[in-house]
């Protein structure tokens, strides 16, 4: 099984690239373009000697204790 | 008293600090390889700035997981002094040492500069040579200083002055303009509850004699010296 996680700084949190690269798209005339949050992407291969459920728990505890700081990043995740 | 100056792989500012305590303050210093269990009976540790993992996953997201951290946490927990310097800072603020987390700088550029920051507290064992309203002349060279807390947080190190340094003009002003990296109220360094762990993104070791155009980061650590030695 795999997990595809996504990090991303919390909507709270000012993130400026995200906001430099919204203004790029801005100005290439991609006007339709609202807002741009930069993130984090992570492929993790989970082997296959996990249930659903326990891949589930592995991959939030993983998220929350190493692959995000809480204080600033929120993730989420597609087990596959 | 004997400082001991953790070592981990990608730290470069290791030396500038033995150099300093060894040299300039004149006091015993050992470095501390991060895969050790032990802190060697030191009696303050400073954690260096560089970039420890390569800043890899976030500055400081890996180090906090070396095992000598592990000792770390208890040195402090025992009421031990530990000063955290720009990565050192951000490893103590991964490692839940100290309150809050660091951003990329506003500009999103590295930041490489002397600048002024004042003393907002001479209530901590690395402020206690320095008076309240102080101003020094210190470099900061970093790309994540930009300090976040949430809003509760933030109020609790106001309400507590664990804000220890401002970033500030010359006058000791504290301006949107002073701010070099966008850091909430101009955050240049907070220390804990029990204030004796404090972390600070400027490098008191690149200022620490006037060949370097400033020695006024020495007084943090004789003002760690003196209240060794007054407790």
């Amino acid at each position: 099984m795999k997990a595809k996680v996504f990090v991303s700084l919390k909507t709270s949190v000012l993130d400026p690239q995200g906001k430099t690269i919204h203004n790029s798209l801005r100005t290439l005339g991609y006007s339709s373009v609202q807002d741009v949050r930069q993130g984090k992407f992570f492929l993790i291969d989970l082997g296959s000697g996990l249930s659903r459920d326990a891949a589930q728990q592995e991959v939030e505890k993983m998220a929350r204790s190493v692959l995000t700081n809480p204080v600033i990043e929120e993730f989420s995740y597609v087990l596959e | 008293m004997k400082f001991g100056v953790i070592n981990f792989p990608g730290s470069n500012c290791e030396h500038d600090v033995y150099h300093m305590v060894s040299k300039v303050l004149g006091e015993p210093v050992q470095f501390i390889w991060h895969q050790s269990g032990s802190l060697a009976d030191c009696d303050a540790i400073v954690v260096p700035g560089g970039f420890a993992y390569g800043d890899y996953l976030r500055t400081g997201a890996i180090a906090r997981f070396s095992p000598v951290m592990e000792s770390v946490r208890k040195f402090a927990a025992g009421g031990g002094l530990v000063i955290g310097i720009c990565n050192g800072f951000q490893i103590l603020l991964e490692a839940g040492l100290l309150p809050g987390a660091m951003l990329k700088n506003k500009g999103l550029k590295y930041v490489c500069q002397f600048l002024h920051i004042r003393v907002e507290s001479d209530q901590t064992p690395y402020t206690s040579s320095l008076r309240k309203g102080e101003i020094l002349y210190i470099p900061i060279g970093h790309m994540e200083g930009n300090y976040f807390a949430d809003s509760r947080t933030l109020q609790e190190l106001e309400a507590n002055g664990q804000v220890i340094f401002r970033y500030c003009t010359v006058v000791g002003e504290i301006t949107e303009a002073s701010n070099p990296n966008g850091s909430l109220h101009n955050i240049a360094g907070i220390c804990n509850a029990g204030r004796n762990v404090l972390g600070m993104m400027p490098h008191p070791e690149r200022a620490s004699e006037p060949l370097l155009g400033s020695d006024d980061g020495i007084r943090i650590f004789e003002s760690m010296v003196r209240s060794f030695v007054h407790s």
